[in-house]
């Protein structure tokens, strides 16, 4: 198929370097410089797919990213990118891109005949009022509307793409490289400051590039090439095309996304597809431009009904004309502009439909000195057509624009241009909060006030002109820059009619019986609609937003939402003004997830922490299990078991001789300064004033409101310098808190902390004949039970090392733990695997860990409480110093009511009746399984295992009042069916006496 | 993303390296023990919520490691001043209303 609509001359395109595409399978034929969209008006594709509520055909309405129709779904396979509009879309050879709506395809589309049949039944709210009830049916019509109403599909294969993210700091960021732009930051770059200038398009120019003004008396374009070298030429400026500024945040931090090579092929062949470079500015310039505002009128969404200032861009931009016979309508002088472009082009202008009734500015006497007809005072009111336009009801309109006059007359045409004023781009100033507001005598809305060191230039702010843009431009470069410019731009364009403010064209019909007039093309929002919610007695702007989708999804409003607006402020009876505008959200157009995500994926995307010994972990066959950034052996399975097997083997091993566990995660904080002790006393619940050197204690830490925090054992080095263990989830969070109270509340305290967990590796090693394998390697520290006491700190010498040994226990037995500098913990656990060989000793994770210690009742803090448990609703009041003289953090809450009550959560033992019964963790606990549903919940299981030594399951749980009621059944319902029965009894399973770890 | 001036390091730095702790000024009572529930329940829960002026902590975290105050505007996420532990700020609620009556009255006059 030939390029029907292009015009042999003119256009930024390079007839020299044809290419092909295709679109819904379709070969195509386009040249180098094109759009998709431009490319695909060349060849005479009128539909491009199909409305999202309606199933309407749609045509391409803009020029760039304010198109709301033609959404794509470019490239395939892995490659695939659902989307992008293709107004934004760089041709090149071999493109492949389909419809994201219309199924099974936009030219025959099977829910046509929902729009047809039932348009009627579709009325805003829609969704909400018909499939919320049944609910049952929701999942039935979804999937059905979801697959009809497309909207693009991701691959589920692996991105092939890489992606970056840059932190970027600049003196003056200049957002749109338009005139405004473009001036600013020549003013800024001129003046020596850091300046980066970025803009969506290939290339920089935004207006002046389809424009046929002059500036200084040099052609548009030409200006335009010339302020970009000059640019370039600045080693102080960096210019990027291709480079959306998306987001605009606090404190003048700006997010934009620089596309490198999707204008070359699907995939980048070389280096990152995408960028996003996070930039703080000093000063910020926003030249965001503005958008035409399409005109409502009766099926004024038929294909062939375009933006006005897009169908000049595409005649001269592109060398293409999208259609034959065109009709203009206009409330303003810019529709002229269009109609001479049309005209110029070789093809009809039927006539420029004109609302107001004496238009008579520049524009205005050229068209009609080049004989175009100008029907003013008239309006279109309706368009005819099926799957194009075919026709134009032109009819009469009062002067104020509301009403019908006369008889009207059908135009015929293949193509409207639509000029209904410009809407200010205020995407980017509403990002930071804030609020747009109306300005009567631009008809928009221009951004509002705000604390960023923000400067607005040109049509952002309502200086549609372009000598009013460019000297904007260049006043709010040198403001930002600091310095002064007495610079004058001049392109002759004074003389500028008048607007007029027109968001509905009336018809003869009441709006409720029109044919539909469409605000929100994306998202299918009608003026009959929006009437409706007002009546339906939605006042604020914001709900009816929701209420109808106005402003929704990728489009954001870009071309709708100021005719909404203002017909929800008609429809109240109030000033657009009054009303006010919803505000608009980052991202202002799509951004790609792998842009997003950059190298922060997979094995980048957390840091992962490995002790000393992990390579023999992985050597010796461990599962791990992410604790925080930590990977912990999780357990040592051998071949054949299960995981129940290995564990049932590993606890075994501690019971019976030995065990060894890599405890090197646990929080390590070294606290020294001659009032440690004193920090310690109030921080914990326990007293150290007497803890000698060499002796270790157990230590609750809460926070004020009574409520357990973290726990661990601190030993005592020295008088002034203790090593305090935490969780090896809560270790930065309890240093935090400690350096919280020294610097807030107890800067007198000569305390100093110190994180040490990454400087120490430790081995845990646990069992009857622990001792005994300790003793082979360490002589220089007497290990006798009566010597080196439970609770006790040595330091001494391991296999050569010096050592820190503890003799602490999380298992319940005989346990000893070697500290040594971390370079050398690998060594050390190699000499104890070796020197227990002889007793079987065994390696052992997490999960035999968590067993043991709940074997013996020990709690997990964070497992088994959860923010909500005193140390007496844990059964841990022996922990707590009741003679104290400073009152410790958290110790007056205990006596708060709430804090005191009977009926508290406690965590007790839970024993199942059915012996081989493991409760699943997290089951919630009831006292009568037959109440009928909702029943009462006494609680929840906290920790629940197999213990193969006991030869039943074990948990621990909270519930109500638990410690009044031992030995009493509880009950836990589960998802399935089942109702589990436990007893209540004490947490403590086995050896409650403690003899074994004091042996 | 907030921008923000450690009082310790002297540097502006990004919101990334810092967390925000709660409000300033919260002290503890010297004798909790002597206070009543109604007090200490106070000092534990109750916090101002202002749209506007607020004086609160951030924690240089990946930075000094010091606890210091900001004065900050919650509705406009505007940061007045920070300064450290200990001192007091100089931007407040009423200097900011004084200054702002003071501009109304030069703008009248
Ligand atoms: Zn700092």
């Amino acid at each position: 198929m030939s390029q029907v609509n292009r015009l042999a001359t003119g256009g930024r395109i390079d007839r020299a370097k044809p290419m092909s595409f295709t679109f819904n399978g379709k070969t195509y034929q386009g040249f180098d410089g094109d759009t998709l969209a431009s490319a695909m008006l060349a060849n005479g594709v009128g539909i491009v797919g199909r409305s999202f509520k309606y199933s309407r055909a749609r045509g391409i309405l803009g020029h760039g990213a304010e198109e709301p129709n033609a959404l794509m779904q470019l490239h395939k396979g892995n490659a695939t990118v659902p989307n992008p509009r293709a107004t934004q879309v760089e041709l090149f050879d071999g493109l492949t891109a389909t419809s994201t709506n219309g199924w099974p395809n936009a030219e025959f589309d099977i829910m046509q005949w929902v729009g047809i049949i039932g348009g009627k039944l579709m009325p805003p709210g829609f969704y909400y009022k018909t499939f919320m009830a049944p609910q049952k049916m929701w999942m039935t019509y979804e999937k059905f509307i979801r697959k009809a109403a497309g909207f693009g599909k991701l691959s589920l294969e692996p991105d092939p793409d890489t992606y970056d993210k840059l932190n970027v700091h600049c003196d003056v960021m200049v957002v749109g490289a338009g005139p405004a732009g473009l001036a600013a930051a020549l003013e800024a770059g001129r003046s020596g400051k850091r300046v980066i200038i970025v803009d969506e398009q290939n290339e920089f120019g935004g207006t002046l590039l389809g424009s046929k003004q002059t500036v200084d008396g040099v052609d548009a374009a030409a200006w335009a090439e010339q302020a970009t070298s000059e640019l370039a030429g600045m080693a102080n400026v960096t210019a990027m095309p291709r480079t959306t500024a998306f987001g605009y945040y606090d404190h003048n931090f700006l997010c934009a996304l620089e596309r490198r090579t999707d204008h070359i092929g699907p995939v980048a062949l070389a280096g990152t597809r995408q960028r996003v470079h996070r930039i703080r500015a000093h000063q910020v310039v926003l030249a965001t431009g503005a958008i035409e505002r399409p005109l409502v009128f009766g099926n004024n969404d038929l294909p062939g009904i375009m933006l006005a200032n897009s169908v000049s861009t595409y005649i001269n931009r592109y060398a293409v004309v999208p259609g034959q016979r065109c009709v203009v309508m206009t409330t303003n002088d810019s529709g002229y502009q269009t109609a001479l472009d049309i005209q110029s082009a070789g093809r009809t202008v039927v006539a420029v439909v004109d609302s107001r009734h004496a238009p008579d500015g520049r524009l205005v006497e050229a068209a009609k000195v080049a004989g175009i007809q100008v029907m003013a005072g008239h309006g279109v009111i309706e368009a005819q057509g099926g799957k194009k336009v075919t026709g134009a009801i032109v009819a009469p309109l009062d002067e104020a624009g509301d009403k019908v006059t006369g008889a009207g007359k059908t135009l015929s045409c293949d193509l409207i241009a639509v000029a209904g004023g410009w809407s200010p781009v205020v995407h980017l100033s509403c990002h930071t909060g804030s609020r747009p507001v109306w300005q009567e005598d631009v008809a928009g809305f221009v951004p509002g006030p705000t604390i960023q060191n923000q400067h607005l230039a040109g049509a952002v702010a309502g200086e549609y002109g372009l000598s009013q843009a460019l000297n904007a431009g260049i006043q709010a470069g040198a403001t930002a820059a600091g310095t002064e410019c007495a610079q004058v731009f001049n392109c002759g364009d004074e003389s500028e009619g008048a607007a007029q403010a027109l968001y509905l064209v009336p018809h003869t019909k009441p709006i409720s019986r029109a044919p539909k007039q469409f605000v929100d093309f994306q998202n299918d929002v009608t003026a009959a609609g929006i009437e409706l919610a007002a009546r339906e007695g939605f006042q604020s702007i914001e709900h009816v937003k929701r209420y109808t989708a106005m402003g929704f999804g990728t489009d954001q409003g870009k071309t709708g939402n100021v005719n909404g607006m203002a017909i929800v402020a008609k429809a109240l009876n109030k000033s657009i003004a009054e009303t006010g505008t919803t505000i608009f959200r980052p991202a202002y157009t799509p951004v790609t997830f792998g842009a997003i995500g950059g190298r922060d994926i997979g094995v980048l995307l957390d840091p992962a922490r490995h002790t000393a010994m992990h390579p023999w972990h992985v050597a010796n066959g461990a599962e791990f299990e992410n604790v925080g950034q930590w990977k912990r052996p999780w357990y040592f399975p051998q071949a054949g078991e299960t995981m129940q097997q290995t564990l049932n083997r590993e606890c075994l091993a501690v019971r019976n001789s030995v065990g060894m566990l890599d405890a090197s995660t646990l929080g390590k904080i070294d606290i020294q300064g001659k009032d440690a002790r004193e920090f310690l006393n109030r921080v914990y619940t326990n007293a150290w004033t007497k803890l000698a050197p060499g002796k270790c204690r157990y230590g609750l830490m809460l926070k004020e409101d009574g409520m357990i925090f973290d726990d661990g054992v601190t030993a005592c080095l020295s008088d002034h310098h203790f090593l305090m263990t935490t969780t090896s989830g809560g270790a930065a969070a309890v240093l935090a808190w400690l350096e919280l109270w020294h610097q807030t509340e107890w800067p007198e305290l000569d305390v100093y902390f110190t994180s040490v967990t990454d400087q120490w590796a430790t081995c845990s090693f646990a069992g009857p004949n622990s001792r005994k394998v300790l003793e082979k390697l360490c002589t220089d520290v007497d290990l006798s039970a009566e010597a080196m006491k439970f609770m006790d700190y040595r330091e001494g010498t391991v296999a050569g090392i010096k050592s820190r040994i503890f003799r602490i226990s999380f298992t319940g037995e005989l346990s000893f733990e070697v500290n040594v500098p971390a370079d050398q913990g690998h060594y050390m656990w190699q000499k104890l695997m070796e020197a227990g060989e002889e007793f079987g000793i065994t390696p052992y994770g997490t999960e035999s860990m968590h067993v043991l210690r709940a074997e013996k009742g020990f709690i997990i803090a964070g497992q088994d409480t959860d923010g909500s448990m005193t140390p007496y609703d844990c059964l841990m009041g022996w922990a707590v110093g009741k003679t104290k003289t400073f009152s410790f953090l958290g110790e007056r809450s205990f006596t708060r009511p709430d804090t005191a009550r009977a009926d508290r959560k406690q965590l007790v033992g839970l024993k199942p009746k059915d012996p081989t019964v493991v409760i699943p963790e997290g089951s919630q606990i009831v006292m009568d399984p037959n109440q009928p549903i909702p029943m009462d919940m006494m609680g929840h299981v906290t920790s629940s295992y197999w213990s193969e030594c006991l030869g039943h399951g074990i948990a621990m749980g909270t519930v109500k009042g638990g410690l009044a009621r031992m030995g009493e059944t509880v009950y836990c319902p589960l998802a399935d069916g089942r109702v589990l029965a436990a007893e209540i009894c004490s947490p403590v399973f086995y050896d409650p006496k403690g003899d074994h770890h004091h042996d | 993303m907030h921008h923000i001036y450690c009082p310790y390091c002297e540097e502006t730095r990004e919101e990334e390296e810092y967390s925000y702790t709660g409000e300033a000024h919260i002290e503890r009572p010297k004798d909790p023990a002597s206070i009543t529930d109604e007090a200490w329940g106070d000092y534990l829960f109750f916090r101002s919520n202002p749209r506007g002026i607020h004086h609160e902590m951030w924690f240089h975290a990946a930075g000094c490691r010091r606890y210091f105050n900001a004065t900050r505007d919650t509705h406009s996420y505007q940061i007045h001043e920070t300064y450290k532990m200990g001192e007091l700020p100089t931007i407040t609620a009423k200097t900011i209303a004084a200054d702002t009556l003071a501009a109304q009255q030069g703008d009248a006059s």
